[in-house]
Formats: C-alpha cells, sequence, structure tokens
C-alpha cells in the first residue's frame, strides 16, 4: 500500500550536531500543534522499536519538535529517515483536526482580584473594558497547551482573545510569585515558581504547577487544554494557595 | 544508602556545583541538562579515579573550594590551570592522589581556563532528581539541594582507597587557548540571513562579553542582521548561537532554557563547546562553518582519542 508524503504539512531541518527540528507548516496553530503531539507520541512509541537508543530527547513546542539523537548509535540522515517513515503513517492523523486520544481538558481554578492580579486594571483601561469583563473573557474560553518550557513546568497557553491581549511590561518584575495567572500578547500562563517575569499578572492560581515530588509532576502537557475557573479568596486559601507569600512582590 | 560522612566544605568557592553528565529526557517538562561544562576534563577525573565515566563529581567554577577529608579515599582535579594543594603542598591536576581522614583539599583560583573537575573514588553520593545530580541553580534543581555548595556541606562518599595512583600524560591534555575557534553547524533560521551577514558572522572576530554564564555566552562583536525578529518558540539544542535584535551572538550552553524565540544561525559542535567554556570574559572567538558530516567525524574523531588514550601508573 502506498502512503503519500504530506510534504506540504512539515520540513526536517538541522538543529545542531546531534539535533534535527521538524517543523509543522500548516499555517493553523491548532493543527500544527496536534502535528506535535502526535508526532511526540508516536516518536516516544517508536523509542522502544525502530528508534531505541537512538533519541536522547524530544523538545515539543508551538509548531516544531526538536529531536536529540545519540551519536554513538546512529547519525543524522538516519534519524531523517526514520522520522520521515514515521510521519507518513501519521498523514492522517496530521490532517484531521481530532484531538490525539490522551489530551485532556484541564480545569485550573483562579483567584482573581485586584489584590491577587496587580496588572487587571491596566488591562480593564488599555481595553475600555471593566474589570469583571476582562475577568469573564479569560475564563471563557478553553486554551490549548502550545508549549512548556522556559522554566520547569512552565506551560505556554493560547490564544487569548484579541481583547485583552497585552503586551508585556516595559520593566520586567524581578519576582513574580508562584502560582501567578498572567497574560503576554495572545498567551496567558501560570507561574509555576518565583522567578523574575515580565507577563500581566490578573489571578492568583492555588495548583501546583510543578511538583518534582508527585507522581504526576505537571497538571498539564503539550497539547491538552486549559479552562480557567474564578474563585474566591477564601476558596484559593482552602485549596492551599497563600496569599501571605505574595504580598510583597505586587508593591 | 545513607553515609554521613565524606568530604566537610570548608569553603565554597565562587561557584562549585555537583555534577554527573547531565540531565537527559525531561526537555517537555521544562526541565534542561545541566552537566559539565567541559565534558571530557570531567570524564578525564573519573578515570583517574577509576569510576565509570557518569560518575558524580565537582565543578569548581573559577576556583575557591576547600574540602576537608573525613575519610581515606583517591581522589583527582583535572580541567582549568588552579592551583591545587593537599595539606599545603602543591599537586599536580591530571593525576590521582590518595587522601586521608583529615587532609585539606584546596584549590585557589584559575590562571588559565575557568573550570575545574573534582572526581572522587566511586563518586559522591548524591540523590538523583529526575534521573541526574547535575545542579542547575536556575531550576533548583539536583546537588545537594537544588544549589551550589555552601560552608559547611558534607559530600558523602565511601572510604575506598584505589589501588593505583594514574597520571594522564601531559601531551594528551588539552591546553586552554584565550583564542578559540568554534567548528558550527550552519542550522535553525541561517535562511534567514543573508550570504553577506553569514559571512560576517564566520569572518569576524568575537569577544566574550561580561555577561556570561553556564546558561550562555554573550559575545561582542560585529552586530549580525536578521531578516526576521523573532520566531515561534522552538527547542533549542547545545551549542545552539542566538542572534537577537542588537546583533550580538549568544552562544547556548548546558544551562540553556529548553525553548526560546529568537532567531539561530547554527550551532558549535560539542568537542568546541569546552573551548568556549572556559574562556574568561575578553576572550576571542572565531566561528568556521562545517557540515553535519564534518561535525560527526570531529565528534568521532575525539571519541576515538579519549578511548585510545592510555593513563600511565605513577606509584
Amino acid at each position: 500500500m502506498s502512503v503519500k508524503l504530506p510534504d506540504k504539512k512539515f520540513s526536517i531541518q538541522i538543529a545542531g550536531e546531534n539535533a534535527l527540528i521538524i517543523y509543522f507548516t500548516d499555517p493553523d496553530k491548532e493543527k500544527a500543534s496536534i502535528g506535535v503531539k502526535n508526532t511526540e507520541q508516536i516518536i516516544r512509541q517508536s523509542m522502544s522499536g525502530a528508534l531505541s537508543n537512538d533519541i536522547i530527547d524530544l523538545v515539543p513546542s508551538y509548531a516544531s519538535l526538536m529531536v536529540m539523537f545519540n551519536l554513538l548509535t546512529t547519525d543524522h540522515h538516519q534519524v531523517r529517515i526514520k522520522l520521515r517513515r514515521l510521519l507518513t503513517t501519521l498523514d492522517e492523523i496530521l490532517v484531521s483536526e481530532n484531538q490525539s486520544k490522551d489530551s485532556a481538558l484541564i480545569t485550573l481554578p483562579v483567584y482573581y482580584a485586584e489584590e491577587s492580579g496587580p496588572d487587571l486594571a491596566g488591562i480593564a483601561k488599555r481595553s475600555q473594558l471593566s474589570i469583571a469583563q476582562v475577568i469573564d473573557i479569560h475564563q471563557a474560553q478553553e486554551y490549548q497547551v502550545y508549549a512548556i518550557g522556559f522554566a520547569p513546568g512552565f506551560a505556554y497557553l493560547g490564544e487569548v482573545d484579541m481583547r485583552i491581549a497585552s503586551p508585556r511590561l516595559s520593566t520586567p518584575r524581578a519576582q513574580v510569585p508562584k502560582g501567578a495567572v498572567a497574560i503576554a500578547d495572545r498567551q496567558t500562563a501560570v507561574y509555576p515558581n518565583t522567578s523574575p517575569g515580565g507577563w500581566n499578572i490578573i489571578g492568583l492560581c492555588p495548583v501546583n504547577m510543578f511538583d518534582a515530588n508527585a507522581e504526576k509532576i505537571m497538571p498539564v502537557k503539550v497539547g491538552d487544554k486549559v479552562k480557567f475557573t474564578a474563585i474566591s479568596k477564601a476558596e484559593f486559601i482552602a485549596l492551599g494557595g497563600k496569599f501571605t507569600d505574595v504580598e510583597g512582590y505586587f508593591k | 544508602m545513607t553515609i554521613s560522612t565524606g568530604f566537610l566544605v570548608k569553603q565554597a568557592g565562587m561557584l562549585s556545583l555537583i555534577q554527573d553528565a547531565g540531565r537527559f529526557g525531561c526537555f517537555n517538562i521544562g526541565l534542561t541538562n545541566g552537566g559539565p561544562i567541559d565534558l571530557r576534563s570531567f570524564q578525564w577525573a573519573n578515570r583517574l579515579c577509576e569510576n565509570p565515566l557518569n560518575t558524580t563529581a565537582i565543578e569548581v567554577n573559577l576556583g575557591g573550594l576547600a574540602l576537608i577529608a573525613q575519610l581515606d579515599t583517591t581522589i583527582a582535579v583535572t580541567g582549568a590551570e588552579m592551583p591545587f594543594t593537599i595539606n599545603g603542598l602543591s599537586k599536580e591536576l591530571w593525576r590521582s592522589y590518595q587522601v586521608m581522614a583529615g587532609d585539606v583539599i584546596e584549590l585557589g583560583f584559575s590562571t588559565q581556563g575557568l573550570r575545574c573537575y573534582l572526581a572522587v573514588a566511586d563518586g559522591f553520593v548524591v540523590a538523583e532528581t529526575f534521573g541526574s545530580t547535575a545542579t542547575v541553580c536556575r531550576e533548583g534543581v539536583g546537588g545537594l539541594n537544588g544549589g551550589k555548595l555552601q560552608v559547611n556541606d558534607i559530600l558523602p562518599c565511601a572510604s575506598l582507597k584505589r589501588a593505583h595512583n594514574l597520571i594522564l600524560p601531559s601531551i594528551l591534555r588539552p591546553s586552554y587557548s584565550n583564542n578559540v575557534t568554534l567548528h558550527t553547524v550552519p542550522s535553525y533560521q541561517q535562511q534567514s540571513f543573508s550570504s553577506h551577514q553569514q559571512r560576517l558572522f564566520y569572518s569576524s572576530e568575537y569577544t566574550v562579553s561580561k555577561s556570561f554564564d553556564r546558561m550562555g555566552y554573550r559575545l561582542e562583536g560585529h552586530k549580525i542582521a536578521c531578516d526576521i525578529d523573532g520566531i515561534l518558540s522552538e527547542g533549542i539544542c547545545h551549542g545552539a548561537v542566538q542572534i537577537p535584535a542588537d546583533g550580538q551572538p549568544i552562544v547556548l550552553l548546558n544551562d540553556r532554557q529548553t525553548i526560546g524565540g529568537y532567531p539561530k544561525i547554527g550551532a558549535v559542535i560539542s568537542t568546541d563547546i569546552a573551548k568556549l567554556g572556559q574562556l574568561n570574559q575578553g576572550g576571542k572567538v572565531h566561528f568556521e562553518p562545517v557540515s553535519m558530516e564534518q561535525a560527526h567525524n570531529y565528534f568521532h574523531l575525539d571519541l576515538s582519542c579519549f578511548n585510545r588514550a592510555a593513563l600511565v601508573h605513577c606509584d
């Protein structure tokens, strides 16, 4: 049986001495992201078969998947051939809009308020909305997990409604507290740990986004969907959220 | 296994880090590699202690580390030229020594190169985090508690005197130059750099700026222009050369962020990373383009030399 190559859907380029990067070229961001997710999955499955010992690490992102290989067992030609073969089997899935079967919808609670979201007022003013409208718009939709990176457990979610999209702060904060829910352009995210950051903070999430000791290290993975839901300050604290820790950061 | 004895940190030094060969397979949750910047020197330190190559050792950045042995064992120091003494007596790098409980091991500050590796027989016994003991301070992962060594830390290890004192003949030791050529595979967004800009990049001399660390080396020199401002964030490999809007290249090393959105012109090959990583501010850098095939060839030649190089007994 012949399988047609989905040439227009991906290209494989060199990243470095032991790394290739597969770009998913579908102009529809969500389809490209599904391509990344499905390819990552199929490569992980092949790592016990056709690609055993050959693959060191995989780095999924928005529309690309970097494949790091083992120079002791293979070279870039062989990896490229094997990847091409795997990707052709993905043809149907790549073009289908069906979510891969292990994608989940995760709901993250957020305490949205001016005391927990110091940039809410600024976003509302810029977009000529009320603070309540900004909050409603942020929790109205499901977001795709496009990438995880920058810091352990930092998940890039998109895309935020145009009305509340906001440029990064001109001066990043030296400290953004753990759990801060924030917007940058059309991306939104929950800071997994206290770190410097220039995103616009609109609330706090009590869920641990990265716990090295938990059985499930992260609540989300690339390809999942995330929905935010508003909770009160009391609920935030009841869910383990620590408000006292963050007061100093918003001065 | 719990060991409560080993080496006591008397002086922590500028930045002394517990490292094994690095953390792999965790990029999808945002964890980077860590591991020794000068991998070969790290491996030599382990070979001198007759350890497997991936055994946990200490990367001593700049110097200033002082340890007190609490047991009898074997150690070796390799890498940058750094004054090394046991009980105040000057010792050589690139060879193993027997030490006894109470001995004081001191490393001064590097005179050529930046990073040394101190290995001990059977390695330091540190719990693995995500499959590795490598310390990445930015992530708070690895080592004793996710950070650099602190005064009064105890570095647990076994009491193990090796039968031999070994030495790496001087002809086989790396030399650390202040002027290095980095072989670079053109890759990633190279097509977004005009052929003129690529020629400029590969013919210009760059200087290590004051911003350099285990995450990356920011260089100063001829500005390189790119046709695009940025890209969708994507995986960054070891050695990737990022060109941000100011046109000054940044070479990304072991503790790099896992994904990023600056255009990249290529990636430095692994055998040259140590040369860069041993440079201090003011060090000179040239880039030279190589094909993937040449890169693989350099890798295997270097590995073959390393595997064939034999340690010599010096007792």
